[in-house]
């Protein structure tokens, strides 16, 4: 049965929490289902001071339950030789814990939850990069994967073509930091720090991580040693990541990759409800409990407001303060930069 | 370092006024407190991690006094000092006091306080990382940092809110974009 059946809703609202307090604050502003993971490497948002314990989590799972919300566990890195315990570990303290669903992308994860836990509903995790109807078939026809999500350079034409050959739900990105990446294969963080959000689930990690503002209020962003960025006084600043940092090449600095800047596709909820989509996910799991319940409580707005037949919503003012170098974008979603 | 906005910022005045006052006897009493909170919310030294052993400056840029964090369990401290001689910590986060505020209470966001340039850090960032998390799951009151309950509690609570917020209308911060709320059971 589809989660988003359950909610009335045309979509399955997806939100984040990188702690306990997170986790009710998005329930409590109207999440239909909460993200989350572990305090280790299973997860890829490893940050410090964040995350849950396996008592948070059985905790959290009963506070969401309580309240009519599903949680959907992201055990999205990739298990490393010789380790794989942790991973199974947390894919089996997650059903424990009442898990709706387990977010996976890593071979060894999925057959360890299809044969350990197979009542247990499972995700494909963004992590997995699958964005063809041959590997999406391969996940659910090996591990009963139940829904994709999807990678976030994908257009809503192509969403909606890829919709109509599989036969499971898609989940999109909506609001939140603009991977341009393909998603568990990047390289940028491990080349400048050692690091990884693949294996060690964090990309830009926080020790690698220097800022310096100069007198005249310059800021100056580093990671790993090398200068990625330079924001002049006033001028809002991004994340520390090499995707959206300055190089220069050919005589030209500039961003290469992806500007500092924000995803918002609330002005697509329709077409993507016309695309087939089931669930729209938020991304910021870093991110407090103060933006968790103002775009949380933005978008479920949204989605009621299209569940009722309402024009489609524009939430770029209500949500500027809160996106990354002030700026939002609609990404590859409507790819006019091709 | 300096600001770039002045998002918030308390009037000149209140620098000049509060300048002259004793440091001691501020930083017994929020040593005191900061004591009592963490034995009551031990957990939350857990979450700091390695954090717990660092000293963190926080720096309020309309004041001229810095507070430098310890919070290693019953070894927890702050320091109140003059914000020119903050430089021991390992790392520094630094804003307007309306803004700090509500970073430690979650009213703010403190990756949002970071784009707008309204706070800025320095140092280990890592310690500021976890710090700031540690406190989003505090879920942190006035009244529980003093160690109050009950109808006192939410009425010190009360009060400080709309304190908090009459100041943020009036110097022009942000409006704060969540309270606890009494369901947020832990």
């Amino acid at each position: 049965m589809s989660l988003q059946a359950e909610t009335a809703a045309p979509f399955e609202l997806v939100c984040p929490a990188g702690t306990p307090a997170a986790l009710r604050a998005a329930v409590d502003a109207g999440a239909h289902a909460i993200y989350c993971g572990f305090n280790n490497e299973t997860n890829a948002r490893n940050f410090p001071g964040l995350n849950f314990s396996e008592a948070e989590m059985a905790k959290g799972v009963d506070y969401a339950h309580r309240h009519g919300a599903k949680v959907l566990v992201a055990i999205n890195t990739f298990a490393r030789a010789g380790s794989v315990e942790i991973w199974q570990r947390a894919v089996d303290a997650a059903a424990e814990a009442g898990a709706d669903a387990l977010i996976a992308a890593d071979l060894a994860v999925l057959e360890h939850a299809a044969r350990h836990q197979p009542g247990t509903r499972l995700h494909l995790s963004v992590q997995a990069a699958a964005n063809t109807p041959e590997a999406i078939r391969f996940y659910t026809e090996t591990f009963g994967v139940k829904r994709v999500v999807l990678p976030r350079v994908l257009s809503v034409e192509e969403i909606a073509r890829l919709n109509r050959e599989i036969a499971v739900e898609t989940e999109v990105f909506v609001f939140g930091g603009l991977c341009v990446m393909t998603e568990g294969r990047c390289a940028l963080s491990s080349h400048a720090t050692g690091k990884s959000p693949n294996l060690t689930g964090v990309c830009s990690p926080p020790d690698h991580v220097a800022y310096e503002e100069n007198a005249d209020g310059t800021l100056l962003a580093r990671l790993g040693g090398f200068t990625i960025d330079r924001f002049a006084a006033g001028e809002p600043a991004g994340y520390p990541t090499l995707c959206k940092g300055q190089f220069s090449a050919m005589g030209k600095t500039g961003y290469l990759f992806e500007d500092p800047v924000s995803l918002n596709a609330a002005a697509l909820l329709p077409a993507l409800r016309d695309a087939g989509v089931t669930a729209l996910k938020i991304e910021g799991r870093q991110r407090g409990k103060a933006y968790v319940s103002s775009v949380v409580r933005a978008f479920r707005r949204a989605v009621d407001a299209l569940a009722r037949g309402e024009p489609e919503t524009d939430l770029a003012g209500e949500l500027a303060a809160l996106a990354e170098g002030g700026r939002q974008t609609t990404g590859a979603y409507r790819k006019t930069w091709r | 370092m300096t600001r770039h906005r002045d998002c918030g910022e308390l009037p000149p005045v209140v620098a000049l006024l509060t300048k002259p006052l004793p440091r001691r006897p501020l930083e017994l009493i929020l040593t005191r407190l900061v004591r009592q909170f963490v034995e009551r919310r031990p957990e939350l030294i857990e979450r700091l991690g390695p954090t717990a052993q660092v000293p963190i400056a926080v720096v309020p840029t309309d004041l001229p006094h810095a507070f430098i964090v310890n919070l290693d369990g019953p070894r927890s401290r702050i320091d109140v000092v003059a914000s020119d001689q903050a430089t021991s910590a390992a790392a520094r986060i630094e804003g307007p006091l309306l803004i700090l505020l509500g970073l430690f209470d979650g009213s703010y966001d403190g990756d949002a306080a970071f784009f707008s340039r309204d706070i800025a850090i320095e140092g280990a960032t890592q310690h500021v990382l976890a710090l700031r998390n540690t406190l989003e799951e505090a879920d942190l009151t006035p009244a529980e940092f003093a160690g109050l309950s009950g109808n006192l509690a939410e009425i010190v609570n009360r009060r400080t809110a709309e304190a908090l917020g009459l100041a943020r209308r009036l110097l022009g911060a942000p409006a704060a974009d969540i309270r606890a709320t009494p369901e947020h059971g832990r």
